[in-house]
């Protein structure tokens, strides 16, 4: 809508006497966002319409993988009561995850942003280079490199530093597979920030005889907050549905919901209502989540 | 409001037809949900019909059969069940095939579970879209699932005269596809206890001893339920063949709930599970026959053993069927016809050591590895068969499908 009024301008939303120049202006305008709109009409709404027809249809008696339409709520009830746990695993993974991320990540920023110089580019084509091979190839090489036949386990085995002898396979796996998965998301925001903030306000808290850290808690971090907003959300978000993870790195028991609903779209016929309600589910939780945390920790720009 | 199901293809009947218009056509809805496009959207995606049920040939719509002019033939299949050279890039066997007809064959390894090869294909198949395959392999029950939703094409015997002639005569018809109108086997085996004898030091000879310490967290077993839960079934004295109910397919459930909580079973997987086997995250488990054979050539270590445990193991086949959609069911049926060549049929047997469902190819076998065509795993005597107990899990009516595939994700695979 803002992008509609300042593209508009004023006339867009006075439409008592307009001048036939900014009349053409604002049908510009619509124009501009046609492709925007119809994009989100037919890969957003339509889709969103259609789970959420599935999420309240019936499995039709006598034929598995068959539903007919329907307004069966029960679809819900089971996605809140059966699974709850999963959602809880999901968003605790996925919180643990998101704060490795930031404790692994501000620094790097902070380095990336005020003190490489020259290595700037390099740091920055390290941190994004991963995405050149597939996610799930990434995740697969680290299932291969902490086998218990690895040289990791083995080394760690022998130091006596691995209580249960494995790595793979536990939930400390999973939970640094999400956090090496979505590190990029947090890293790139906090040093768009970081890149942006001006030094002279920095070098102003020294004047001001603040110490380092004071200067760091008063003026950089919060000049940095609508990166690590940015960060958080973006880190957080994707890996509370993630399932990759834990299928290829986590233990057979205490799955994450995305797991469930991938098995109970894959393997259960007759699975897609249930699918497709705790789908909405996690959507609305996760959308709940963020607009608490937006509220509480919002700034007016995110990046 | 439960609509019954549709035996022929009139309209819906009165109780289904009523919930359509409820849900489609209804002011309240479209009220509910705002927008004309939401509306729009919603009566755009009502779900699929189920077929009807004997419907037979004539309702059947194939697409049209290029296959002369589109020398092209694209096969699924699962890991490790084909000959394949020494690099795993090529397969022998199905060079001469594209030499000998001028064929080109693209061969995927991209089934790794029946029920998550079923769920990705079958939406596409009853929405009459390609799935870019022209062949596909699936276990026997999965593949009376599919020719009962009609998702595959009816198979032209005639133009099969090795398939007619050599298809072993217990094979020629079968429960989930009489008179093998819609599929041909490719191969069969069994499932039972895979191991590297090195790597865990001793015999494993029944299903408990896969339960020792020493083995905590190191045990893989399948993903497939009628193997595993079969298997464990087995191991509490049930006829796996006969007339069993929910109750001794829950117990079995419950005993592998119990195993993987205590910490022994470390995964549930699909053909996957040899990755664990090979990376070592695993010494033994529950596997299929021919796999263990493979891992001990590929990884030249011949500590791999299979064997059937003392309560028996289970028996099945994994079947080749033309998807609904595909344009080259002669290029296909050539393909299956050239396997049941026995010369061609014991050179893939030599490889995949699985049971050979071809007559003749024992003799073939012979000249290639007489030890081999010895062999109680490729060709199984009834003796064998029945003397080690090994039986085919019976088939499941439509809701016990259903109703068994919930207790397994929930209890097993931790859903």
């Amino acid at each position: 809508m803002s992008a509609l009024a300042q593209v508009a301008g004023d006339p867009a939303v006075d439409p008592v006497a307009p001048a036939p120049e900014t009349q053409k202006r604002s049908w510009t305008a619509y124009l501009l966002l046609l492709p925007g709109v119809l994009w989100l009409g037919v890969f957003f709404i339509l889709p969103l319409v259609q789970l959420a027809s599935v999420s309240l249809q019936s499995r039709y008696p006598g034929f598995p993988g068959y539903y007919y339409r329907d307004l069966n709520f029960q679809n819900y009830v089971s996605a809140l009561t059966d699974y709850a746990p999963h959602f809880a695993r999901s968003f605790l993974y996925a919180g643990l995850a998101t704060l490795l991320a930031f404790v692994v990540a501000y620094p790097l920023a902070y380095a990336m942003a005020f003190k490489a110089g020259r290595w700037r580019n390099l740091m920055m084509i390290c941190v994004v280079a991963p995405f050149f091979t597939s996610f799930i190839l990434r995740t697969f090489a680290w299932s291969q490199i902490l086998a218990d036949e690895g040289w990791v386990v083995r080394s760690l085995d022998v130091l006596h530093l691995l209580p249960g002898g494995q790595i793979i396979n536990t939930p400390v796996a999973v939970v640094a597979g999400l956090t090496y998965n979505f590190l990029p998301f947090m890293v790139l925001p906090i040093y768009a920030s970081l890149e942006r903030a001006d030094p002279r306000v920095i070098e102003a808290g020294g004047d001001l005889y603040a110490n380092g850290f004071t200067t760091f808690r008063t003026v950089t971090l919060p000049m940095s907050m609508p990166g690590v907003l940015a960060g958080t959300l973006l880190t957080f978000i994707p890996a509370a549905g993630d399932f990759v993870n834990m299928e290829l790195l986590g233990p057979q028991r205490g799955k994450m919901v995305g797991n469930v609903i991938n098995d109970q779209f894959l393997a259960i016929p007759g699975g897609y209502p249930v699918a497709a309600a705790l789908s909405f589910t996690l959507m609305a939780a996760i959308l709940a989540m963020v607009f608490l945390y937006v509220r509480r920790f919002g700034t007016e720009e995110l990046v | 409001m439960t609509p019954i199901p549709r035996r022929s293809r009139r309209p819906l009947s009165e109780p289904a037809a009523a919930i359509t218009r409820a849900a489609s056509g209804g002011m309240s809805r479209r009220a509910l949900l705002g927008t004309g496009l939401a509306a729009g959207a919603l009566s755009a995606c009502a779900p699929p019909k189920p077929p009807a049920g004997s419907g037979g040939l004539s309702s059947l719509d194939l697409p049209e059969d290029v296959s002369d002019s589109e020398k092209i033939l694209k096969w699924a299949n699962w890991t490790a069940y084909l000959d394949m050279n020494g690099k795993e890039t090529k397969s022998p066997t199905l060079d001469a095939f594209m030499q000998q007809t001028g064929i080109e064959v693209s061969y995927s390894e991209d089934v790794d579970d029946n029920d998550s090869y079923y769920a990705k294909v079958a939406p596409q198949l009853r929405a009459g879209q390609s799935i870019d395959r022209d062949i596909f392999t699936l276990t026997d029950w999965m593949t009376g699932r599919v020719i009962r939703d009609q998702l595959c094409q009816p198979l032209e015997l005639i133009q099969m005269p090795n398939v007619v002639s050599n298809l072993l005569q217990p094979l020629k018809d079968v429960s989930f596809d009489p008179g093998r109108q819609h599929s041909i086997t490719w191969q069969s085996g069994f499932a039972g206890i895979g191991y590297n004898r090195d790597k865990v030091g001793r015999e494993l000879k029944s299903l408990d001893d896969l339960w020792a310490d020493d083995l905590k967290g190191r045990i893989v077993v399948l993903s497939e339920f009628r193997d595993t839960a079969g298997l464990v079934m087995q191991s509490q004295g049930v006829d796996i063949d006969s007339d069993f109910g929910r109750a001794e397919f829950e117990a079995a459930l419950d005993f592998i709930e119990q195993k993987i909580e205590e910490g022994y079973i470390r995964k549930v997987k699909g053909n996957s599970y040899m990755e664990d086997l090979t990376s070592g995250n695993a010494v033994a488990g529950i596997t299929w026959s021919g796999d263990i054979f493979v891992l001990s050539f590929d990884t030249g270590d011949p500590a791999w053993t299979f064997t059937i445990p003392e309560s028996g193991g289970t028996l099945w086949s994994d079947n080749l069927m033309v998807p609904i959609t595909s344009t080259h069911r002669s290029n296909a049926q050539k393909l299956m016809d050239y396997y049941y060549d026995p010369a061609v049929a014991a050179q893939v047997a030599a490889w995949v050591n699985y049971v050979c469902p071809v007559e003749g190819a024992q003799a073939e076998m012979e000249k290639i590895d007489p030890e081999l065509a010895e062999s109680p795993w490729i060709f199984p005597t009834a003796d064998f068969i029945s003397e080690s107990n090994i039986q085919g899990f019976r088939s499941l009516d439509a809701d016990e499908e259903i109703e068994f595939a919930d207790l397994w994700s929930t209890k097993v695979m931790g859903n």
